[in-house]
């Protein structure tokens, strides 16, 4: 558990830097924790990040890799739908680093 | 050894600090970096490095909305967690007569030292399997044998309850996978899976209560499934898969059905395979299978989950509870045979566990009164010439295959000796040209855990997880350089997770992994059935 500087508001994060509180998210907040890891947003980030809250908000759970996967094939071309890509935007896993600049919960279970 | 210890005053002066106080200082989670050894594709046994992992500590669950509902105490360790401890400690070594047993037996004859995944990995001796039961027999010894009561822990080499101890236990019965590789050569038995699922029930009795086991095992109880899905993201994730394979098959009428009453099969899988890759992909293999049958089956969004993680802490009441979905279901569906998906633990609770639980299971048709395993089904339906196969879709592949530790050592599959050996085996031989099993001390009964099992898969237990996986992927490099292996296969999600994850930190392709219906569902030809 930490608590993060922001704006003038303390942020809470968990253990492993998701935030506690979904509320708290905010644009600018997904940037400074990607810079955190040395990570700039791009559009190309910000496809996917958009992409998962907005499938979190209907079904309260992050998409499957393979929905995702297909959506940025739709939105972003054909050479750009693949595992392979997403990795490259996220190297620490899709499900798991772009959730969390999300502001989406850690999937648990068995993945 | 036999030292009484006096109150450890040293790091915590003051003795009027509460226990909680003393032991979060103990148990404080820290990331550590972890670092893959070389591979050479022989597994030797490691020199002895005292304290190795000593701070690799699982993250402790905090959130008291869940230890209410889980019935843990709710602001960490108890003041009054020595009565505790001992009272629950009681209760087991009554209820459970094998693990009063299991600690009377041993006769420390070293046979279980080297046997270890995590003891290999690490050289930690704490990880011998006989050193981490020691940590409980001492406290039998002084507590619960007459000697030890009357004489103190000096007489009969115990120890007395301290929150050093506690802390031990909190970090090495979490390094414990309870895969039961050491009880295959352990002369006399002793199951120390048991020993370590107690140990762990002890410890969430006195408020020492490890997060991912239990925010899983809140989540299967509460929304069904180890992930969370709702109902609506269950839907919406199997027409996904179903809209896929119409689409790349061409097939109209592919299904997945949800919730369908009277169907002959209701199939349940760990909710991995809705969500993670590379589990996902064994979902459009099943889903082939049982179009290819014709047989007829469905999905249930109340039994979401395969997976039981009740199992690991020993808790019989949150296993059944977490098993009762399942059979609510069967009935409620009104099917005739009941199948599981690629699911170690799973397995082990459905064909080890369920027939006491919520048998006998007299609703089912008679010829298949029992659960069934995704690859028994399979196997038969291939060696009745039922599915046409065509093994030239796995050509690149030269494929191994990992035994599951909780289907390899638990009872049995397909009602037949070694099955749980020989059927897996058997489908990936009918839908692959090129099998090569990985050498014999790493396979079958005795095979090794992947390194991340029974709640030891997440985030904050890396290290381990790195350490406990080297003999497995000893194994796997040293098929990959004798035998150009390239596919390891694999029927448990904690394994396809672990693997995925593990195979680049060797230096292997993430491609690599992935499950045996995987395989399958690449080779079926869909289309003219050839007759059942």
């Amino acid at each position: 558990m930490r608590t993060l500087e922001f704006q003038g508001k303390k942020i809470e994060l968990d253990e492993d830097g998701y935030l506690t509180n979904l509320n708290d998210w905010t644009k600018e907040l997904a940037d400074t924790l990607a810079k955190e890891d040395s990570l700039d947003l791009t559009d190309a980030h910000w496809e996917v990040i958009n992409f998962l809250r907005s499938y979190y908000q209907q079904y309260q759970i992050a998409p499957m890799i393979k929905i995702l996967v297909k959506e940025i094939k739709k939105t972003m071309g054909a050479d750009k739908g693949n595992t392979k890509y997403l990795y490259q935007l996220f190297p620490d896993g899709p499900a798991k680093q772009a959730c969390r600049y999300a502001g989406l919960p850690k999937p648990t279970g068995c993945v | 050894m036999a030292e009484e210890k006096a109150p450890d005053t040293k790091h915590h002066s003051g003795a009027d600090r509460e226990p909680n106080e003393i032991i979060q200082e103990y148990i404080k989670f820290e990331k550590i970096k972890y670092y893959p050894v070389e591979l050479t594709g022989d597994i030797e046994v490691p020199k002895l490095t005292p304290d190795a992992l000593v701070m690799v500590k699982p993250q402790l669950l905090t959130s008291k909305e869940v230890l209410a509902r889980l019935g843990y105490p709710e602001n960490g360790l108890r003041p009054d967690w020595k009565e505790v401890f001992l009272a629950k400690m009681d209760e087991i070594l009554k209820k459970y007569r094998s693990v009063k047993l299991f600690l009377d037996i041993c006769v420390r004859c070293g046979a279980c030292t080297d046997k270890c995944h995590y003891y290999l990995g690490t050289g930690d001796p704490l990880n011998m399997p006989v050193a981490r039961q020691e940590l409980m027999r001492r406290v039998y010894r002084r507590y619960f044998t007459v000697q030890g009561r009357l004489f103190g822990s000096k007489f009969v080499n115990g120890e007395e309850l301290s929150e050093e101890l506690l802390a031990m236990w909190y970090t090495y019965f979490y390094q414990c996978s309870e895969c039961r590789r050491c009880s295959v050569f352990c002369p006399y038995g002793i199951d120390t899976a048991e020993i370590t699922m107690a140990a762990r029930e002890i410890l969430n009795s006195v408020g020492l209560v490890q997060k991912y086991l239990h925010e899983i095992i809140d989540k299967a109880q509460v929304i069904g499934n180890n992930l969370g899905m709702q109902q609506n993201a269950i839907v919406n994730a199997l027409e996904f898969v179903q809209d896929e394979l119409i689409e790349t098959t061409g097939v109209e009428d592919i299904r997945i059905p949800i919730d369908e009453e009277g169907a002959d099969v209701l199939f349940v899988t760990p909710s991995a395979d809705f969500f993670a890759s590379p589990h996902i992909e064994s979902l459009y293999g099943y889903a082939k299978v049982f179009h290819q049958a014709g047989i007829s089956w469905t999905m249930s969004t109340h039994a979401s989950e395969g997976g039981n993680f009740g199992l690991f802490i020993h808790n019989y009441e949150h296993m059944k509870k977490i098993n009762k979905r399942i059979w609510d279901a069967a009935r409620e569906l009104k099917v005739k045979r009941v199948i599981g998906g690629e699911c170690g633990h799973m397995w082990r609770v459905l064909s080890s566990y369920s027939n006491t639980m919520f048998g006998p299971f007299d609703y089912l048709d008679p010829k298949y009164p029992r659960p069934q395993h995704i690859c028994e089904f399979t196997l038969d339906l291939i060696k009745r010439g039922a599915l046409k196969i065509d093994k030239s879709a796995n050509e690149e592949f030269t494929v191994t295959m990992h035994d599951s530790c909780q289907v390899a050592r638990g009872l049995e599959m397909g009602g037949t000796e070694f099955g749980q050996f020989e059927i897996p085996r058997g489908v990936i031989k009918g839908v692959c040209d090129k099998f090569v099993d990985m050498p014999e001390h790493t396979i079958r009964e005795r095979t090794f855990c992947c390194g991340a099992g029974q709640g030891l898969l997440g985030d904050d237990m890396l290290a381990t997880r790195v350490k406990g996986a080297m003999p497995r992927m000893q194994a796997y490099h040293y098929v990959k350089k004798n035998n150009g292996v390239n596919f390891l296969a694999l029927i448990c999600a904690i394994c396809k997770a672990q693997m995925s994850k593990m195979l680049p930190t060797y230096g292997f392709p993430m491609e690599e992994v992935g499950g045996i219906h995987q395989l399958v569902g690449r080779a079926i030809v869909l289309g003219a059935k050839e007759g059942i």
